[in-house]
C-alpha cells in the first residue's frame, strides 16, 4: 500500500446521495496527501498532449463557425464519443462505482436514469435540433420568436446551468486532487481554472472536442482493463463475483436488490435525468458540430452505445472492489464520524475505483487512473465554459445588444474574453465553495436545464401555438420553481441551512417545475392575442419544413 | 427559404408521407422506451421483491440481467431508428430536396 494513502485520516469524500445527479461532487473536508509522483507526470503528459492538440486547433479557428462548432467538421463517431466523454465525468466514475460498492444493485438503477434519455432525445430532438440550428439551442428556440426576450431568456438559463455546474466541478476537482495527487487546493482549482481558459480561447470547439474524445477513448480503455482484470479473479463468472461480494459486504444478500424508495421522488428524479439532458446546454451544443442531421443521429447513437458500455463497467468494478478491497486490512481506516467511529474504505467509498486500479494494476495503474480522473474533468470544464461563452457572445452580444448586425471577429472576441472572465469566476467561485456542501448544484443544474431550458426548447419545435410571451414566462417560472423547490426541500433547506424539517418533502422537484413550466408556457402562450403572436404562428410552417428536410440548415464549412 | 419552396416542399406528396412516417416512429419508439424505463420505476417503487428475486437459485438475482437488458435496449432502440433514418427517410427526403430545386 502507499504511503500517502496510509496517511488519509479525513471523513473524507462522505455521502453518496450526493453523486446521485450525475457529475456531483465531492463533499466534506479532505486531506492533502503526500504528493503522488506517478500520476502527476502522466497527468502533466495528458497536459502536454491536449495542448499540442490546442495549438494544432487554434490555427484551424478562424470563423465564429470554427469556434463554437469546430466548422461543422465532427464525424458522427467523434461526436458519440465526444457526448459520451461529457457524460462520463469523475463523478460519474468515482461516484457511481462507489454507490455500487457501498448499496450494490441500487448503483445500477442510476446508470439506467442517466442512459435512457439518450434514446428520446434521439427520437424527437436530435434532427430538428441540427436542422433549425447554428451555435447555440436558443437559435432554436427564438427561430421564429422575437430574438431579444427569447436569446435573454435562454442565455439565463444557460449561465444559471453552467454556473452551477462549474462550481460543482471546480469544488470536485480540488478535493480530488488533493487526494490524489497530494497538490494543494487552491493551486488545483487554479490550474483548472487557467487550463480550461487556454483550450477554449486558443482552440474553441476544435479542442474541446478532441480534448473530450481523447479522454473518452482512456477512460474507456482504463476502466475497460479493470473490468477484465476483476471478472479474471473470478474466471469470467458473474455468479462467483457476486457470491463473493455478498459473502464479504455488512449488508449481505441484500446488495443484489433494490432498495425503498419513494415513488415519487423516484419518478421525478427519472424525469430530471431524461430531460435534464435534453436541456444541458452543454450537450446540446454538441449537436451543431457535425455536418447534418445524419451525422447528428450517428452521434447519439455511438454516445449511446459508449454510455451504456461504460455504466456496464462500472457496475462490474465497484463488485470488484467489494470483493478484492473490502475487509483487506491494508484498505480500511477508522475514522471518526459524528462522535462514533466508523470502518470505511481509506479515502471513503468515492475512491473504490481508485484502490481497485491499485489492487488490479499496480502503482503505475492508480498513477494513470487517477491522471484519468483529474483529466476527465478538465474536459468537462472545458465544455462547460464554451457553452456559457458563446451563450453571452452568441445570444446577447450579437443577437440582443447588436441586433444581428455585430461582425465575426467582434463576435469571437466577445466570446474569449468571456471564456477569461468565465475561468476567474470559476477559480474564485471554487475557493469562496471549498468548505460550502454543494451536493445539491448538480441536482438543482439537471432540474433547471429540465424545467426551463427543455419546456422552452421542446414547444417551440413541436408546438405551434407557442408565442414569446408565453416562452418567456413559462420558461422562467420553470427556472424560479425548480430553484425554489430545491431551496425549499431537504437537499438545501435542511443538509446545507440546518433545519430541522424541509418545507417541500421531495429531494426532487422536477415532476412538479416541469409541469408548471408546461402548464404556464401553454396559458400564457393561449392568451397571447397580440400582433406579433398571429405572425409567430404563421411562421410555424416554415420552420417546421426546415426542421424536416433540413433544407436552409447551416452546413459545414469549407476549409 | 422563400415561399415558392415553402409550398412547393409542403404539397409534395412526399413531404407528407416523410412527416408521417418519421413522426410515427419517433413517438412509436420513444413511448416504448417511455414504458420501458418508468416500467422499471414502477417496479421499485411497489413492487421491488419481484427484481430481489433469485434467478435459477444463485445469488444472481432477477434484477441484474433486467438491469442489463435496460441498458442494451436503449442502445438497440437507437440502432433501429437510426439504420430507418439514415436510410428509408433520408432518401425520401433527398427527393423531395430534389423537387423543390426545380
Amino acid at each position: 500500500m502507499k504511503s500517502w494513502m496510509k496517511t488519509l485520516c479525513a471523513t473524507a469524500l462522505a455521502g453518496l446521495p450526493t453523486l446521485a445527479l450525475a457529475a456531483g461532487a465531492f463533499e466534506g473536508e479532505v486531506t492533502k496527501q503526500a504528493t503522488n509522483w506517478s500520476a502527476i507526470i502522466m497527468f502533466f503528459l495528458f497536459v502536454a498532449f491536449t495542448m499540442g492538440i490546442t495549438y494544432w486547433a487554434s490555427r484551424r479557428t478562424r470563423s465564429a463557425s470554427d469556434f463554437y462548432t469546430a466548422g461543422g467538421g465532427i464525424t458522427g463517431f467523434q461526436n458519440g464519443l465526444a457526448i459520451a466523454g461529457d457524460y462520463m465525468s469523475a463523478a460519474s466514475f468515482l461516484g457511481i462505482s462507489a454507490m455500487v460498492f457501498d448499496k450494490g444493485f441500487d448503483g445500477l438503477i442510476y446508470s439506467i436514469g442517466f442512459l435512457v434519455g439518450w434514446p428520446v432525445i434521439l427520437f424527437l430532438v436530435a434532427e430538428r435540433l441540427r436542422n433549425l440550428g447554428k451555435f447555440t439551442f436558443a437559435d432554436v428556440a427564438s427561430y421564429r420568436l422575437q430574438q431579444t426576450p427569447v436569446r435573454t431568456f435562454a442565455a439565463t438559463g444557460t449561465l444559471v446551468v453552467v454556473a452551477l455546474y462549474l462550481i460543482a466541478q471546480m469544488v470536485g476537482a480540488g478535493k480530488l486532487i488533493q487526494l490524489l495527487f497530494g497538490m494543494n487546493y487552491s493551486s488545483a482549482v487554479i490550474l483548472v481554472g487557467v487550463l480550461m481558459v487556454l483550450y477554449v480561447t486558443f482552440g474553441g470547439m476544435l479542442a474541446t472536442t478532441w480534448v473530450q474524445i481523447i479522454k473518452a477513448v482512456i477512460l474507456l480503455g482504463g476502466a475497460s482493463f479493470m473490468a477484465f482484470m476483476v471478472l479474471a479473479t473470478v474466471g469470467f463468472s458473474p455468479e462467483m463475483m457476486f457470491q463473493k461480494a455478498v459473502a464479504i459486504h455488512a449488508k449481505g444478500i441484500s446488495i443484489m436488490s433494490p432498495s425503498k424508495a419513494d415513488p415519487i421522488d423516484s419518478i421525478s428524479l427519472g424525469l430530471a435525468l431524461m430531460f435534464g439532458t435534453a436541456g444541458l446546454p452543454h450537450i446540446l451544443m454538441r449537436f451543431f458540430t457535425v455536418s447534418d442531421a445524419k451525422e447528428a443521429r450517428k452521434s447519439v447513437f455511438f454516445a449511446t452505445g459508449f454510455i451504456g458500455y461504460f455504466y456496464i463497467l462500472t457496475f462490474i468494478i465497484g463488485f470488484g472492489a467489494i470483493m478484492l478491497l473490502l475487509n483487506q486490512p491494508t484498505m480500511m481506516e477508522t475514522v471518526v464520524k459524528n462522535g462514533k467511529e466508523v470502518t470505511q474504505l481509506i479515502g471513503g467509498s468515492n475512491m473504490a475505483a481508485i484502490h481497485l486500479a491499485n489492487a488490479v494494476g499496480g502503482d503505475l495503474f492508480l498513477g494513470f487512473i487517477s491522471a484519468v480522473a483529474f483529466a476527465t474533468i478538465l474536459a468537462v470544464v472545458a465544455g462547460l465554459a464554451l457553452s456559457g461563452a458563446s451563450a453571452v457572445s452568441h445570444d446577447l452580444y450579437a443577437s440582443v445588444i447588436k441586433k444581428g448586425k455585430a461582425n465575426e471577429a467582434d463576435e469571437i472576441r466577445v466570446s474569449k474574453i468571456t471564456t477569461v472572465v468565465l475561468g476567474v469566476v470559476a477559480i474564485l467561485l471554487g475557493l469562496l465553495f471549498e468548505k460550502q456542501n454543494i451536493a445539491f448544484m448538480v441536482g438543482l443544474a439537471f432540474s433547471i436545464a429540465a424545467s426551463a431550458n427543455f419546456p422552452v426548447l421542446f414547444l417551440s419545435m413541436f408546438w405551434k401555438g407557442l408565442t414569446t410571451r408565453g416562452a418567456v414566462v413559462g420558461g422562467f417560472i420553470g427556472l424560479i420553481s425548480a430553484v425554489a423547490l430545491i431551496v425549499m426541500g431537504p437537499a438545501v433547506w435542511v443538509d446545507v441551512l440546518k433545519n430541522e424539517t424541509a418545507l417541500f418533502p421531495y429531494k426532487n422537484p422536477a415532476i412538479f417545475s416541469i409541469t408548471l413550466a408546461f402548464v404556464f408556457t401553454w396559458l400564457i402562450s393561449v392568451l397571447d392575442k397580440s400582433k406579433s403572436a398571429v405572425e409567430e404562428k404563421a411562421k410555424f410552417e416554415a420552420q417546421f419544413v426546415r426542421s424536416m428536410t433540413g433544407i436552409g440548415a447551416a452546413g459545414a464549412s469549407k476549409h | 427559404m422563400n415561399e415558392d419552396i415553402l409550398t412547393r416542399v409542403q404539397s409534395n406528396p412526399k413531404f407528407k408521407e416523410l412527416v408521417h412516417k418519421r413522426t410515427r416512429l419517433g413517438w412509436q419508439l420513444s413511448i416504448l422506451m417511455l414504458a420501458i424505463y418508468y416500467g422499471f420505476i414502477l417496479v421499485l417503487a411497489f413492487a421491488p421483491n419481484v427484481l430481489g428475486a433469485s434467478l435459477s437459485g444463485g445469488t444472481t438475482t432477477v434484477g441484474i440481467p433486467v438491469g442489463i437488458l435496460i441498458i442494451i435496449s436503449a442502445f438497440v432502440l437507437t440502432g433501429i431508428y437510426v439504420r430507418k433514418a439514415n436510410t428509408e427517410f433520408d432518401q425520401l427526403n433527398q427527393q423531395i430536396v430534389e423537387d423543390a430545386k426545380q
